[in-house]
């Protein structure tokens, strides 16, 4: 592909107001582990443009920041019709009292400015009640084709500046986009914003494609491909497209997934109908046997500091969630409800796994600690599948099918408390798919 | 004689006109024929003979893979979540390995497939050991074993495609694909 996206994105601290260090107890904090979180009421003025080039910009910069984090659920935006002040002027002062008058508790003011391909981005974040900044100002420049990953860094400091948490905005989700009747579907591998912009496609529909995933740099995906004319993993860099399947021996290999080093890929290989989990030096493709039973053992999944495996065997009779150590080993069972588990996923804070559930003729997704304790359930429908985690932990994203001879899958998204389920736009029916990190 | 066959085969690939006035000499006629190599995945619904009444009407040679298709069985079927072979199961296969040994030099893909209810990777792992069971129920019944291959399909290809056990039971399959050095 043409653009290595090189996206030169620089933060540096704007030295404005004398640097404002008040004692920390008194932070505009919205409290994220409470049972019911009521939405931040937050005012976000069309940031200001430099000139008439650069305030069309500034008014989709703008719209992208309202859209993540109106989107998380956890703010509800003042309305501009509502605001009594207009901001015009990025070092005026700000009128607090009018902006308290329509009970905004945060306030973001911001500028932009257009010359030549780069864009420069400031904002302030402020606390209308207690009439303080909330950290420093702060200014982005990169490339402006680049605007809609600098406007999603402006809402990731923002949400992690009110909520103490890692913002997630500024981060991607590959996924099988899919066309076409239920028994004649095509897949291709397709890459977009965790948003659903700036969808792009990665394969053509010729050959089946299933379950991608990124590698911790977000650079290389990993997935399964019958281009061969058997399901086989191969690893795609996502800017060349170059891709090479990872280990040429017989055996039909799926199910893969990075270390968090990136230098293995943990998969499944099945051979003469029996399915087990090995581990795969990325560079050489030597290959390490972790599970030898009898049983189906498939989808594992690395904790975040890469000592342990959770995955799936149906050893104990059903499909079950099992922990072991990233060498094998013995394994414990955790899923411990009623029905069959699989899928599981660590989370990226390393304390909560996801899974999908099966019981009843119903799938869900759910989440539970990794000694199995504290199921939480987090959806119902006809068919659930597939949770991918945010880079923060705190959303998950999945697919849902449809029933029937229309059946079609679509993505979705919502918060590990179980609220704001939310569909995800993508141009075709998706599946599978994957979040990254945040991007540097 | 022999030159008069083949005219009409090809007069009837063509148009399937004249079929229906002379019945002796369709009878004679290979429907499908030695020169259909390639099979179907057993991901289509249905068989590749032709769609008039009068074809369907004559007898197949029984060395086609039509025959094998549409009178042996291609396919068995299995229970939820199972990958044991049924009692029926195991006599279609029983016929299947009959007419492979009888038709040494064909070669066959076994394509495990599943229903919808259950999740993509485990479904990809339970269509391997569909298939698998398959294979091993040919072997043991002398098929060389280096002449069976298996793929897994997983839920990716169903060919029912409601969303009820009428549905569910045709699509945990697995279907055996004859290819190849079909006997002359």
């Amino acid at each position: 592909m043409k653009k290595t996206i090189k996206c030169l994105l620089s933060a540096a601290l704007l030295a404005l107001a004398p640097s404002v260090s008040h004692a920390q107890d008194g932070v505009l904090r919205l409290e994220l582990n409470k049972g019911v979180i009521e939405p931040m009421p937050i005012a976000l003025p069309v940031f200001v443009g430099a000139d008439a080039a650069s305030n069309k910009l500034a008014a989709e910069v703008t719209s992208v920041i309202v859209s993540d984090l109106i989107g998380t659920g956890l703010f509800r935006e003042i309305p501009a019709e509502a605001h009594i002040s207009k901001v015009t002027d990025f070092n005026q002062a700000v009128e607090f009292a009018n902006w308290k008058a329509i009970n905004a508790q945060a306030l973001v003011t911001g500028a932009a400015e257009k010359s030549g391909d780069t864009l420069k981005l400031k904002f302030r974040l402020h606390d209308v009640f207690a009439q303080t900044p909330v950290g420093d100002g702060v200014q982005f420049s990169a490339n402006a084709n680049d605007w809609r990953r600098m406007a999603h860094k402006v809402a990731d400091t923002i949400y992690s500046r009110l909520t103490g948490e890692a913002g997630y905005f500024d981060s991607r989700v590959v996924y099988i986009a899919e066309s076409g009747g239920k028994a004649n579907r095509t897949k291709r591998l397709a890459v977009m914003d965790y948003d659903g912009a700036n969808n792009r496609y990665l394969t053509d529909s010729k050959s089946i494609v299933l379950a991608p995933r990124f590698s911790p740099n977000a650079r290389e995906i990993v997935y399964t491909s019958y281009e061969t004319g058997e399901p086989r993993v191969f690893i795609m860099n996502v800017d060349t497209l170059k891709r090479r399947a990872l280990s040429t021996a017989e055996g039909m290999t799926f199910a893969p997934r990075f270390s968090p080093n990136g230098e293995k890929i943990v998969m499944s290989l099945a051979e003469r109908g029996n399915t087990d989990i090995y581990l795969v030096d990325v560079a050489s493709g030597a290959k390490q046997r972790l599970t030898n039973s009898s049983a189906i053992e498939t989808a594992p999944s690395f904790s975040p500091d890469g000592s342990q495996i959770v995955f799936e065997s149906d050893r104990g009779g059903g499909q079950q969630v099992y922990v072991m150590s990233a060498s094998g080993g013995a394994a414990k069972r955790i899923s411990n409800g009623k029905g069959r588990y699989g899928t599981p996923v660590w989370s990226p804070r390393g304390d909560t796994i996801a899974f999908t559930k099966m019981v009843d003729g119903r799938f869900h997704i759910g989440v539970m600690r990794t000694d199995g304790s504290g199921e939480k359930v987090l959806t119902t429908s006809f068919l659930d599948e597939g949770p991918t985690w945010s880079p923060n932990g705190r959303v998950i994203m999945f697919f849902r099918e449809t029933s029937g001879a229309d059946g079609a899958p679509a993505l979705y998204s919502v918060d590990i408390t179980g609220m704001n389920l939310k569909k995800i736009k993508t141009p075709t029916h998706g599946s599978d798919p994957a979040w990254s990190k945040v991007l540097n | 004689m022999k030159l008069m066959k083949l005219t009409l085969v090809a007069v009837m690939a063509l148009g399937l006109a004249a079929c229906d006035k002379d019945k002796g000499a369709v009878d004679e006629i290979p429907v499908g024929g030695s020169a259909n190599g390639q099979a179907g995945n057993g991901t289509g619904a249905g068989g590749t003979a032709g769609n008039t009444g009068s074809v369907s009407q004559s007898s197949l040679d029984a060395s086609s893979i039509e025959y094998f298709k549409q009178t042996i069985g291609d396919r068995v079927l299995f229970a939820v979540d199972k990958t044991s072979l049924t009692a029926e199961g195991a006599e279609l296969l029983d016929r299947q390995a009959a007419w492979l040994l009888g038709n040494p030099g064909v070669s066959v893909l076994i394509e495990g497939h599943a229903d919808e209810q259950g999740t993509r990777e485990y479904n990809l792992a339970l269509g391997a050991r569909r298939a698998s069971s398959v294979a091993n129920y040919l072997v043991s019944k002398g098929l060389p074993d280096g002449q069976v291959k298996t793929i897994t399909y997983g839920k990716e290809r169903p060919i029912e495609v409601c969303s009820s056990e009428s549905c569910y039971a045709k699509n945990r399959r697995a279907v055996t694909v004859v290819a190849g050095g079909l006997g002359s």
